[in-house]
């Protein structure tokens, strides 16, 4: 581009940059950096690091996530190549259901495991993890899969190769880039795992990140959760590392096909890879199915007292707030946390997309990227611990203001944002900028006339990903809501750790709540999917 | 002349993609750029169209500096090589574009976009999706489009490029017309001569960012200013030759170029130069035979030992082990500077 100012120019674009930055500085980095000189300060990092129930809570955290790591492939690849490789009725609905397990509440899949397996322990908490992640696997490498040319496979059995032989030894190495991106996603995402952790594991199982949350809220630890905190985050960015190297050699070239190319009729022996694939299809289903049949019954047959209930405060006063009290505050926080992620995540990606439009050094644009995607990794707990110990400083203390917990939500949610909304600006080629530009279009008419119109349907999509993901926001939320602020994940978890009948009907009401909005936006989402725009936007 | 460039240099880090430019284009002319990939062409075209900040040197328009002008004012039209059509509007969404931004009034609008579809054979397509047009056809819809807000100067870059041949030859013809019956003064960039000549009333050769040649297609064709640039234009080999009195003597025998001055020369040869004929001057053997759609290409052996290249018709006989006598094709050959 050639300006007609380039420093003015060049200043406001520097205005922009700073926002999402600056906001990432005070509302991410700034907490986090406090809760690492917490650890270190505090002499808690040796003291922690010395003691023998912190190296079995390390060796908990990461078997728990190493098994449900290797669950989730196992019941993910089947579902990858179903959706990828098969020209199949019905997969659109086979497509929401392996999605909404991705975005449902924690705390809602806790409940589901525990009604499921009422003493499960572990076992409970690596199919709950494995449950949740079996999207990011199916859809990671089922991305890549749609788009791989048959004919390489081809070419192998005209060389002789049996359909096992050719899947292992051609389509097998071609998709390990993705299997090992997935892989690296979903064991920083088990690892992290806060809700289903604490709701299926209590006291009992600890993982890194529940014991934080115990010993900052029941012992009022500080030094010793920083500690864990510190010794998370190192772990977390090395899990970070592992999974951008294998990001990168994804980068290499494939004879990528478009997606309707590459789908047809199972055949033979695909017929078992499909059993199986519905198999596991099935079985994501039966949590959300339990609980809604949960939810209906009653003491005395089947009814609706759970969702009558949500209009008191539970038995004995469990709650501070009523149930639609609890309803009216989710939907407020995560409106508020959408509007405030989607501005950030847009601002953010037009200043990326631009800067690797000019001639910004990549590695600059990668270190941003880079940066905004931190908070997708790093423990909401930490985040809302972090808050808990700087945000004081701010006038207004932040800290007693209802506000924070939308802030936090949009820190979790902004990266969701930038993920779904960059590749397609990505993908816009410059060169129709070029020729709106040459057609009279001022840069900001470029803007209104090509990337708004084009990128538009992904950012609606983000936005409604993002509502549904705030709106079941635990880690965070339930460090930084007040009693009287309670959002509906706080409300269900506080439900179910108290006794009563009508505090588990009530629970299970909620639960089904969250379950119906976060299908239909699921539902939403997949029928405004860009076609031929696959493998966008997938995580 | 309207369009002047004067020493213009664009630098992508320390290489300079364009070194030292001068270009001058007059009003209604069409001037193409010829040269190889990555000898600097598009990103000159790009400099012109304000997309690229020159390093140093100036582009001016009737005399005034465009340095301070960006993209959106300056009334150039771009076409690129494959149309970058936008997809979400419908052909007259995308022809109707340009004339939108200047704030013509909608009934003017229409009327243009109608009287372009129909100059370019696009009648009845007005609220077609331009998805689900025929390479050829989005080519035509994106030149209605450039050509739609009446620019002063019209940019394209490789405009005929990514179709196939016959698509190709029909468009260029096509789109030499319009160009003529709308006195649009145009810079075509491309890599292929043909293309070149059939659009251009002038040609620029270009190479390594620099203009080595400029001048009309005829001309250029048969006078390359150096040894790589008649290597460009396709000649295979270039043999020191004599002109006397029109006619030029060499290795290969003699043919009239009464065109030519007379003096000591180097003499471009093509693959087409030497003709298979019975009363030629060369001999030799034929040693590979190659069918193309309208003649057949020779490798032979002359009875000097040295290989050449030669065409023969469809129909001879000359199969390899061939006995035949090769001429000088005159219309084929390049004469260079010694």
């Amino acid at each position: 581009m050639a300006p007609a100012s380039p420093g003015l120019r060049r200043a406001g674009f520097a205005l922009l940059t700073a926002i999402p930055l600056g906001f990432l500085a005070i509302f991410f980095g700034w907490p986090v950096a406090a809760i690492l000189r917490l650890g270190i300060t505090e002499g808690g990092v040796l003291d922690v690091l010395g003691r023998g129930d912190t190296w079995r809570l390390v060796a908990f955290t990461v078997g728990q996530a190493a098994a449900s790591t290797v669950l989730a492939l196992v019941a993910g690849l089947p579902v990858a190549f179903l959706l990828a490789r098969t020209a199949l009725p019905g997969l659109g609905f086979v497509r929401v259901v392996v999605l909404v397990p991705f975005v449902l509440p924690t705390v809602v899949v806790g409940l589901a495991f525990r009604t499921l397996l009422p003493d499960g322990g572990v076992v409970a908490i690596v199919l709950a993890n494995a449950f949740f992640n079996v999207a990011v696997v199916a859809r990671t490498v089922g991305g890549l899969w749609a788009h791989l040319d048959r004919r390489a496979e081809d070419a192998a059995r005209t060389l002789g190769a049996s359909p096992a032989r050719a899947f292992t030894s051609v389509t097998l190495p071609a998709l390990a880039p993705a299997i090992g991106s997935a892989a690296a996603v979903v064991f920083l995402f088990c690892a992290t795992s806060f809700g289903v952790v604490l709701v299926l594991g209590g006291a009992r199982y600890r993982t890194l990140e529940t014991e934080i949350y115990l010993r900052t809220v029941n012992l009022l630890d500080l030094s010793g959760a920083a500690a864990l905190s510190l010794l998370q985050l190192v772990a977390v960015v090395a899990a970070l590392v592992v999974g951008a190297v294998a990001r990168r050699r994804r980068e290499t070239a494939l004879a990528l096909r478009a997606a309707a190319e590459t789908a047809r009729r199972p055949a033979g022996g695909e017929w078992a890879v499909v059993g199986l694939a519905l198999t596991v299809v099935a079985a994501l289903l039966a949590p959300i199915v339990v609980l809604v049949l949960r939810s209906l019954s009653t003491a005395d047959g089947w009814g609706f007292d759970g969702y009558r209930a949500l209009a008191g405060t539970g038995y004995g006063g469990s709650l501070d707030v009523s149930g639609v009290d609890a309803v009216l505050n989710s939907l407020r926080a995560a409106t508020d946390a959408t509007v405030l992620a989607v501005l950030l995540g847009t601002l953010a990606s037009v200043v990326l997309v631009t800067m690797s439009r000019g001639r910004a050094r990549r590695g600059l644009v990668e270190t941003i990227d880079t940066a905004m995607m931190l908070p997708l990794g790093v423990s909401a707990v930490t985040v809302g611990f972090g808050y808990l110990v700087t945000l004081d400083v701010l006038p207004g203390d932040l800290r007693t203001s209802a506000a924070l917990v939308p802030l936090a939500q949009a820190i979790v949610v902004t990266p969701l944002v930038i993920r779904m909304l960059l590749p397609v600006l990505r993908s816009i080629d410059e060169r129709l900028r070029h020729a709106a530009a040459s057609l009279g279009a001022s840069p900001l008419r470029v803007w209104r006339e090509v990337d708004v119109p084009l990128a538009g349907r992904s950012l609606l999509t983000a936005a409604a990903f993002g509502y549904v993901v705030a709106l079941g926001e635990f880690g965070a939320t339930s460090f930084l809501a007040r009693p009287d602020t309670a959002t509906l994940p706080v409300a269900i978890a506080r439900l179910i750790s108290r006794p009563g009948e009508l505090n588990n009907e009530m629970a299970y009401a909620a639960c089904t709540l969250l379950v119906v909005v976060t299908v239909a936006v699921v539902a939403l989402v997949e029928r405004v999917r860009v076609p031929g725009r696959a493998g966008l936007g997938e995580f | 002349m309207v369009l002047r460039v004067e020493r213009l240099t664009v630098r992508y880090g320390g290489l300079a993609a364009v070194s030292d430019v001068d270009i001058e284009i007059a009003d209604g002319e069409v001037l193409a750029l010829l040269g190889p990939s990555g000898c600097g062409k598009s990103t000159l075209l790009r400099a012109i169209a304000g997309l690229e900040r020159p390093a140093s040197g100036v582009v001016r328009w009737d005399g005034a500096d465009l340095a301070g002008v960006p993209v959106h004012r300056r009334g150039f039209g771009l076409v690129f090589q494959d149309g970058q059509l936008f997809p979400h509007r419908d052909v007259v969404g995308n022809v109707a574009f340009g004339l939108r931004m200047a704030g013509t009034p909608a009934p003017r609008r229409a009327d243009r976009v109608t009287e372009l579809l129909d100059a370019l054979g696009l009648g009845g397509y007005q609220r077609r999706r331009v998805t689900e047009l025929s390479g050829g056809e989005q080519q035509r819809v994106a030149l209605a489009r450039a050509l739609a807000p009446r620019p002063r100067l019209l940019l394209l870059d490789e405009p005929l490029s990514s179709l196939d041949r016959a698509l190709r030859d029909q468009l260029a013809v096509d789109l030499a017309d319009v160009l003529r019956a709308s006195g649009t003064t145009a810079l075509v960039v491309t890599h292929d001569h043909d293309e070149a000549f059939t659009l251009a009333g002038r040609v620029a050769v270009m190479r390594a960012g620099q203009i080595s040649q400029v001048g009309p297609p005829a001309a250029v064709w048969r006078a390359p200013a150096d040894e790589a640039t008649a290597r460009f234009l396709g000649c295979v080999a270039i043999v020191p030759a004599t002109v006397r009195a029109g006619v030029v003597h060499c290795g290969y025998g003699e043919a009239p170029l009464p065109w030519a001055p007379d003096g000591e020369i180097r003499l471009g040869l093509r693959p087409t130069s030497l003709r298979h004929n019975e009363s030629g001057p060369l001999a030799g053997e034929v040693t590979h035979r190659l069918h193309r759609s309208d003649h057949v290409r020779l490798r032979v052996t002359l009875d000097s030992g040295a290989p050449v290249d030669a065409v023969t018709t469809v129909t001879a006989d000359a199969a390899p082990g061939t006995r035949i006598h090769l001429t000088l094709d005159p219309t084929t050959l390049a004469i260079l500077p010694t």
